[in-house]
């Protein structure tokens, strides 16, 4: 601060991972990993400059923070003025309480052993499964946030993913199948995974689509599931209504708050701390206490998900949205559990009010451009005549932009539900919760052949 | 942040020094370290700023039973490697015992010679003013293009070590910078569009500044003269970017530690079998003098080489790891990382034509050719709409139809189909191999294939 700076932030952090892979009857991979890292933040006016390291001797921390501070052309040598800098808070810390997480999850063994019965039940429940795989990974951080505005704050996050997928092969038909379960702040979550609703959910998907042909793509109408049909929102909206993006100009939503962006059967919300959901955060990587952010209700922008930065340059309140994969990458504001709100149809009469269109039951991964066209792949589909589900097909990729379709949203379903992934944009990998009810699209372009 | 670079020697006798300690006889290690600063703008100001200081290790030990467990970590101390080879040990208890990975037979060959010379950095207050001049020009290449909302300068330093217990010891250095430069355009009362560009080099002062400036406002304002087009089958020609990226996706056809997975298109017999068009070429080349991110040696340590996997259609080598070579009785081909399960990748694809073969259709030409065709830019969420294990794939695309020689931009449109059929469908590859940041390549025209528009 001595040097000028308006702030200076500095986040440490320490991880803890483990991946376990199983193929077939054995495990073919065990990879533990551990680290600890800084990563070191400086603004001034509307800029900042970062820097991140894995030297954390203090002559390390010195050298990063001069880098930083000569980034903006300041320099803390000098000792300019005294300025700023009244201490830091009292320690909030949220970590107090997940010390022992770390210690109260599975060990090797059992880990091993699970991730074994997993792939043994997709054999027993399975045909013509060439490849069987169960995967496992655990990923501790204990995170240190100080900043000069006087924030102090220690987090322990603990996030566990379990997942199987299959590829079946029948002469020319071949079908992969995937299906990943995680949750946040559960040292228990791999003991209580249901193996067998797991293993038949993925064997069955498998056995539909194997056979299944290819879409005939057009524009139709489509249904898509609950749980991870949330990727349409947040592919299509999510990720626009993040300052990052009113930052770039990138969002056509910029100045929407109050405006009619959606149907008004679309509320949507992204929440910071679900109980257990993979996107789940006591506090976000700034330090700040994550709270519960509507950013439309009934069709009516809210609101904008906001980090330290976003708020400087664009205005938008910070939401407790800054997230970062680890100390390599400067905070961003961020998706948590973001998902649409639970409507009043039940889900036979979304299906009964298309005549002819595509029912998306499982979701693959999809991606946002700098234009705000996004699309997503649909791993399990049917198709809708008349009302009815009728035969499986596959090779979907629907494609929109978000301007245009959240309007034709029309009906939500009374069934909510969540499911973990993982968002890869500016600051890293991070963990998600998407998530929503089944919902109809009046219509949207269906890639196929 | 001043760079002290790896002691290559006293990383290897503290290793020694801890594993004969535990009793351990039989190890390896693979270590990096990097540097790099980046800078961003937006419209005129500084954005942005970042640098940062990386380093990891991946140490590998074989236990009494001649199990292989692993453990990476980035704490380079003595501290943290004395750690990183007990979690090793403690992981070896689960090593698969049906495939244990070993030494390279060739991580003590000679290594080939890069002619690639470390660059000198520039300060990152020069990267700043140097982007700030980019970003101006191409804001001021058409008064459509407003913003530039992603951009990047950035330069940096690496270096890579993989030594062993048995004496292996390979060390390199390399500098890389890159400029990528993405503008979007937009007219009153339309869609907004986007074109870009990306240059790679050794050092900063060496980018093609204004390659990567011109060529990110012709494909911006290209793409500003846009309509829907109607949902069939179409005469498609890849730019080199577009079928690098294509080919790539579906790498696993060509990896070796994929088909013993059971995960790929190909099998043991798929050698010596046409894969592609009798006309069509593929080889991996690392060491090609374009890459600028070469690297000598592999994750094991073996030296990197050309190879020849397609020769005039027919698939004639994998790319392997050492455990893969062992199994199909080969030599490794220098693709492998470092793991538990040592992965397998391709490096740097060249896509060239077999001399003396004539194509179907080697009139066409992308610049001249008459009859309508849709020519493919560049393919999106490759990490989504491709079904490498099933050879299916259905991508967004940036591209224009193009008739009489008129280019009009598509409108959100989709490309599919399968693999297989694509190399076997391959009706003309142009003569002129274009050098891209990611591999050789010509424009590669397949007839026939499934778009998806909104008309």
């Amino acid at each position: 601060m001595r040097a000028g700076a308006d702030l200076v932030e500095v986040f440490l952090e320490r991880t803890d991972h483990l991946g376990v892979l199983a193929e077939q009857e054995r495990i073919t991979s065990v990879s533990p990993s551990f680290g600890m890292g800084a990563g070191i933040r400086v603004f001034l006016g509307h800029r900042d400059g970062f820097v991140s390291t894995n030297d954390l001797s203090e002559s390390g921390l010195v050298q990063a923070l001069d880098q930083a501070l000569a980034m903006l052309e300041l320099e803390h040598k000098g000792l300019q003025r005294e300025g700023g800098f009244q201490g830091l808070h009292q320690l909030k810390d949220f970590g107090a309480k997940k010390d022992t997480w770390l210690a109260q999850s599975p060990e090797l063994a059992e880990i091993t052993q699970r991730l074994l019965e997993g792939t043994a039940r997709l054999d027993q429940l399975g045909q013509h499964l060439d490849v069987r795989r169960g995967s496992f990974s655990r990923d501790w951080q204990e995170v240190l946030v100080a900043a000069s505005d006087g924030t102090y704050a220690r987090d322990i996050r603990l996030h566990q993913s379990s997942g199987l997928s299959v590829l079946a092969a029948d002469g020319e038909h071949r079908a992969s199948i995937a299906r990943r379960f995680g949750s946040s702040d559960r040292p228990d979550d791999l003991r209580e995974w249901d193996v067998d609703a797991a293993a038949n959910e993925v064997c069955s998907s498998a056995a539909t689509m194997l056979h299944a042909d290819y879409v005939d793509g057009g524009q139709m109408p489509v249904v898509l599931a609950n749980r991870f049909g949330g990727v349409i929102f947040h592919e299509a909206c999510g990720h626009l209504l993040e300052t990052t993006q009113v930052e770039r100009g990138t969002t056509p939503f910029a100045d929407q708050v109050g405006k009619t962006i959606a149907n008004p059967a679309v509320t949507a919300i992204d929440e910071g701390l679900s109980t257990g959901a993979f996107g789940s955060l006591s506090m976000d990587d700034e330090g700040m206490e994550s709270q519960k952010t509507v950013l439309i209700e009934n069709g009516v922008l809210k609101g904008f998900l906001s980090d330290r930065a976003g708020e400087l340059r664009t205005g938008h309140p910070r939401t407790g949205s800054g997230r970062r994969q680890n100390h390599g990458f400067a905070a961003a504001s961020r998706m948590r559990n973001t998902y649409i709100a639970a409507g009043p149809h039940s889900t036979d009469e979304l299906i009964q009010s298309v005549d002819c269109g595509l029912y998306c039951k499982s979701m693959g991964g999809g991606s946002v451009g700098p234009t705000g066209q996004f699309n997503f792949s649909v791993e399990e589909g049917y198709i809708i005549e008349n009302g009815q589900l009728g035969r499986p097909v596959k090779g979907a990729t629907l494609i929109g932009e978000a301007k245009e379709v959240m309007p034709r949203i029309s009906m939500c379903a009374n069934d909510l539900d969540l499911a973990a992934g993982y968002c890869g944009s500016v600051s890293g990998n991070i963990s998600v919760t998407v998530g929503q009810p089944h919902i109809k699209v009046d219509s949207i372009t269906v890639g196929g052949r | 942040m001043t760079h002290t670079p790896l002691n290559v020697k006293e990383l290897r006798d503290q290793l020694h020094t801890l594993a004969t300690r535990d009793g351990i006889r039989r190890w390896d290690l693979g270590a990096s370290r990097g540097m790099n600063a980046s800078v961003q703008v937006d419209r005129g100001e500084a954005k942005q700023m970042k640098a940062a200081q990386r380093s990891s290790i991946t140490v590998r030990v074989w236990n009494e039973q001649g199990l292989v467990g692993i453990t990476s970590t980035s704490d380079l101390s003595p501290g943290g490697l004395e750690k990183a080879l007990h979690g090793a040990y403690q992981a070896s208890s689960f090593g698969n015992t049906e495939d244990i990975p070993g030494f390279s037979p060739l991580a003590t060959a000679p290594i080939p010679e890069l002619d690639r010379p470390l660059k000198p950095s520039q300060s990152i207050q020069k990267l700043l003013s140097t982007l700030k001049e980019v970003e101006e020009e191409l804001l001021s290449k058409h008064p459509a293009i407003e913003t530039v909302p992603y951009n990047g300068l950035t330069e940096g330093n690496s270096e890579r070590i993989y030594l062993n217990s048995e004496g292996a010891l390979r060390h390199m250095q390399r500098t890389q910078a890159s400029l990528y430069l993405y503008a979007r355009a937009e007219e009153s009362g339309r869609k907004p569009r986007s074109g870009g560009a990306v240059r790679v080099a050794l050092g900063s002062s060496d980018l093609d500044l204004a390659g990567c400036i011109k060529e990110a406002a012709e494909r911006t304002i290209s793409h500003l003269n846009y309509k829907p087009i109607d949902t069939g089958r179409y005469l498609v020609c890849f730019t080199p970017e577009a079928f690098l990226d294509l080919i790539g996706a579906f790498n696993s056809m060509l990896n070796a530690r994929s088909i013993l997975d059971g995960v790929s298109l190909s099998s043991k017999e798929s050698l010596g079998q046409q894969l592609a068009v009798p006309f069509f070429n593929l080889h991996d080349n690392g060491l090609h003098p374009d890459h600028v991110g070469a690297a000598a040696f592999d994750g094991e340590g073996t030296p990197t080489k050309r190879l020849c996997l397609i020769g005039n259609g027919t698939l004639e080598n994998l790319l392997h790891s050492e455990a893969t070579a062992r199994q199909f009785g080969v030599s490794p081909t220098g693709h492998a990382g470092l793991g538990a399960k040592v992965s397998v990748g391709p490096d740097w694809f060249e896509v060239t034509s077999s001399q003396g073969l004539i194509s179907p259709a080697a009139h066409l030409d992308h610049r001249s050719t008459q009859e309508p065709f849709v020519l493919i830019e560049s393919l999106s969420a490759l990490h989504a709409g491709v079904k490498a294990s099933q050879g299916a794939f259905s991508l967004p695309f940036d591209g224009w139809l193009v008739k009489d020689g008129e280019r009009i931009s598509v409108e959100a449109a989709t490309i599919a189909g399968d693999i297989r059929e694509v190399l076997k469908e391959i009706v003309h590859l142009e003569p002129h191999e274009v050098v891209t940041h990611q591999g050789v390549s010509p424009h590669v025209w397949v007839d026939g294939l499934a778009i998806t528009g909104e008309a």
